[in-house]
This record gives C-alpha cells, structure tokens and sequence, in this order.
C-alpha cells in the first residue's frame, strides 16, 4: 500500500538555475530587530538576577521563603525554611542551598518549546528574525550534541511539577504568622499564591504535558478523560509565550519581595 | 482615489539580474498582484509572475513583498504608504525561472518522498470508522494551499542551500505529522521524520506559523507534536520500558494498533 518514493532531489548544475543573487541580507522594511532585542533584554535581566539572587543570603523570613531557595534542602537553611523540617542534604552542603534546586526550573525554561524560539533568535541569531539571514556558516539544528538534549524537555516538566507543588506549598505556608499560627494574610501571601498560580499556568501550558495528557494518541475518542484534558491543556497552551513571560517576572518579583522583606527594605504592615 | 506607486522589482533569469524601479498607477481596494498585472498591461509586457485564483486560495503568487514573504493576491496596497517604495523579488529559496516566477519543484519531489496514507491489511476501504475528534486534529493541516512560503522562509534551506538533500521542510514535515495523527495510518512516520526529512533540523522558530497565509499553527501544532512523538521513539527511556512491560505494539500514538 505504501507508495514508492522518489530519490534525492539532485544539484542543479551551476549557473543554470540559481536563486535570484540579492546581496541584501533582508529587504525587511519594518523595525525586525525589535523583537529579539527585547527578547535578549528581559532573558539578560533575568540571568543577572538569578545570579545575584543565589548567592544572596536573605531568602527567608518568616512566613517567607524566596521562590529561588526553595525547597530548602540542606542545614544551612534556617530551621523555618526547610522544606518540611527536613534537611537530606545535610552539613556537607555548603553552597547556596538554590543551587541544589535550581536545575529542574533552569532546565525547564532553557529546553522549553518558547523560550527555545526566543533564545535561538535573540542570542545565537538563528535566525535573528523571519527572512532575515543569520551570519552562522553551517547549521545542524537539534540533530546533534549538545542541542539534541533538548529532548528531555518532558523530563524538566516532570520536575518542574514538582517545584509547582513546592511553592504551592510555601505559598499556603504563609498563611501563618510569623509565630506559627494561621490566619495570616500579607502581600507578601498574595504575591507568593499569584506566583504559584503562574507558575502552574506555565507549566501546564508546556507542550510536553499537551502531548503526555493525549497528544500522543491518535484515537481521542477512546479517551475521553484524556482528551478534555487535551482540549483544556490545548487552551492554556495557545498562550504559552505569555505564561512563560509572566510567570518568569512573577517569580523573580516575588523573590525580590521576599529578600527585601528579609533585609527589612520593606517593613510596613501587612507585608 | 488613485496614486503612482513606486516598486522596485526584482528582473532576472537564472539567478542573474537585478532590482529595477517603476512608478504605476494602483486604486482603491486593489492588491501588490493588480499592480503587477498593471505594470505588465502598460509597461513591461515581458514581466514573468505566476499567479491563477487571486483569492488567496491557489498558492500561486507567493513572492517576497518588501522583504517579507506573501501572497502578492492577498497583500492589499492600502498596507503600504502612498511614498512608500515596494520592494517584490521572488521567493529566494527556491531557483528562479526568470523575473519573479522560482521553480518550486524541490516540494514536489519531496511529497513524492513522503508514503502515502497505509491502513492496516485487516481494514479495507469503507470500513473504516473515526469520529470527528480523531481527525479534527489533520484536518487543519489539510488547509494548506501550498504557498510553500513556510518552505521558502524557513532558515534551514533559506540560508544553508547544503541542508535541502537532508530538509523536508516545514510543509512536509507537517503532511508526515498530519499522517502519523491519522488514527488508521500505521506507517512508521517517527523514525522516517528524523532520519529521512530532518525533523531534527528545526529550531522552531515558527518562521513557518509566522507566513501561513492559511493561519495553520504549523508549529504548535504539527512540529513541536512530531518532535515529541519521536522523543517517545527514540530519546524516552520511560516509554520504552511502558511498551515493553504493557507490550505495546507501537509508541502509544500508534493509530489503530493501540489508541
């Protein structure tokens, strides 16, 4: 039943059929550049933050846990800040305890589907926009080490789950006071919950998670469970670009909050 | 209310030529296309354009209009400024045949490389039974006009002509998704799309979604889903052990064999 297929397209002969020889690297009118030189600019911001924020020791105040420490998972975190009173990485661990954790959302982000886009544009220029020629020589894509790892996108999302329930978590925590006792509700509560909301939105939206709730089958009607799930991921999906973006300033804003909440920078009532 | 458009206008043949200026009256509510069949009437009966429905339907008249491809029948004048000059030169992946008709045969021979639809032996024609939301899915991919401005625009051959032998582009990448999603189909698509037509090569950049005349989500859609369905074959360790233990026959997206 399968159709034969035809050989390799073959090379032209030189100089009978070419592409028209324009030397203009875009004949693009409009202002192209813009795009992935905003893209380059909020990714660089964020990359400087997170790198002040790891090595920055004001990460907890109570109720408070900075999103870029958590889960706390070595004795050096304050008693309050580990992450269920446990500390499995013990004394050995001296670096920043966000260093044990940051992986799976640093992996998360950097493997996926949008921010690929992004970087492979602002960054590498790959291409820099559409119809504008990038300046590499050669190009392989994702067929070869290292960018082939991007396929263990699905594994991130695996993790990335986890670091949801876990701010999810920090986020219900700090409906205590900072004696211990609920009924506490600060900014700083609201920032942490629309944080965690965010970061759920994207993570959910991924579009691994699209493919592993149905997307692999193709007979959806056999699946109905699975195929409003489809549908409901499908949704959250078409907006991934904007949750990526908004979940990643949401949660470098509830960072900072919480570090200068720590550093008594913000000390009013109700923070 | 008329104006003199100014175009300059890529003329050649055989990849030789250059960009030439005309000034040419356009009016209301006319197209890049009808200023062409203007130049054409009234100066240069000799300029090569291929165009057929002028309804956005045919994907005859895909060119480059100031720098951007489009089709010349669906980019209205009135998005131009009236001292604007318009730059149209034809598409630039594909070889020119003269002025702004390319040779597109490089799709076609990679259709050609692409099986056809293949059921299962044990179901013969008329009986096959799907819902509507098992082929929703392949039916946006079927509204493809073949423009191939998504071939044309993307980077991989737009700007490495060496990568064509191994590139299917997006377009056919897409018809090898549409086909994999088909619940009757049970040709092996996962493994052909990365080793045969160069799934690999694509960065999703979504240059392709970005020129859809048609508005297909070609990337969301059809690339990024293939792309994950052949992590399922080849880079997923977990699903391979869940075929193996289940004793799934295919990849779990495997069409009629297993859901």
């Amino acid at each position: 039943m399968t159709q034969t297929t035809a050989g390799r397209p073959t090379s032209e002969p030189a100089g009978r059929k070419q592409r028209a020889q324009i030397k203009a690297r875009t004949l693009r009118t409009d202002r192209w550049w813009v795009a992935p030189a905003i893209t380059f600019a909020a990714l660089t911001s964020f990359l400087v933050y997170g790198f002040w924020a790891i090595f920055d020791k004001s990460y907890f105040v109570e109720p408070y846990i900075a999103p870029f420490s958590s889960p706390c998972l070595a004795t050096s975190c304050p008693e309050g800040a580990r992450f269920l009173g446990l500390a499995p990485f013990g004394d050995w661990w001296t670096l920043p305890p966000g260093f044990l954790i940051l992986g799976l959302p640093a992996g998360f982000r950097l493997t996926c589907y949008y921010y690929r886009k992004g970087y492979y544009r602002a960054f590498w220029l790959s291409p820099p926009a559409c119809s504008v020629a990038e300046p590499h020589g050669k190009y392989t894509g994702e067929t070869r080490l290292p960018l082939i790892l991007q396929n263990l996108h699905r594994y991130f999302f695996y993790g990335a789950v986890l670091i949801g329930a876990v701010l999810t978590y920090d986020a219900v925590l700090a409906l205590r006071d900072a004696e211990g006792n609920w009924g506490h509700f600060g900014l700083g509560t609201a920032i942490l919950f629309i944080n965690a909301a965010l970061i759920w939105a994207y993570t959910l939206s991924c579009h691994s998670c699209r493919h592993i709730t149905a997307g692999r089958l193709n007979h959806f009607s056999k699946h109905p469970l699975r195929y409003k799930m489809w549908t409901f991921v499908s949704k959250l999906n078409a907006r991934h670009m904007l949750l990526a973006w908004l979940s990643m300033y949401s949660v470098m804003l509830a960072d900072l909050y919480v570090r200068l909440v720590a550093k008594g920078i913000i000390n009013f009532p109700f923070a | 209310m008329g104006y003199k458009a100014k175009f300059r206008i890529w003329r050649g043949e055989a990849g030789e030529g250059a960009l030439e200026d005309f000034v040419v009256e356009v009016n209301e509510g006319e197209v890049v296309l009808d200023a062409l069949h203007r130049l054409q009437a009234t100066q240069t009966p000799d300029l090569a354009v291929r165009w057929n429905c002028k309804a956005g339907k045919c994907g005859s008249c895909s060119m480059e209009i100031n720098g951007k491809p489009r089709l010349g029948c669906m980019t209205r004048m009135s998005t131009f400024t009236e001292d604007e000059t318009i730059t149209v030169t034809p598409m630039r992946t594909f070889p020119v045949i003269k002025d702004l008709v390319t040779d597109v045969s490089f799709n076609y021979q990679k259709a050609r490389e692409i099986p056809s639809f293949t059921p299962p032996d044990n179901v013969k024609p008329g009986e096959y039974r799907m819902q509507q939301i098992d082929v929703e899915r392949s039916q946006e991919f079927r509204k493809c006009i073949e423009c191939f401005m998504c071939n044309n625009v993307c980077h991989v051959i737009r700007d490495h002509e060496e990568n064509k032998p191994a590139f299917a582009g997006p377009r056919f990448l897409m018809r090898i998704a549409e086909l994999d999603m088909h619940p009757y189909d049970v040709a092996d698509r996962k493994n052909a799309a990365q080793e045969e037509h160069g799934l690999g090569y694509c960065n999703i950049t979504k240059c392709c979604t970005e020129v859809c005349p048609e508005h297909i989500k070609i990337t969301d859609n059809a690339l990024i889903p293939m792309k994950e369905r052949v992590v399922d074959r080849r880079y997923d360790p977990l699903v391979w052990l869940g075929n193996k233990i289940f004793k799934r026959s295919g990849s779990g997206s495997g069409s009629a064999k297993s859901g």
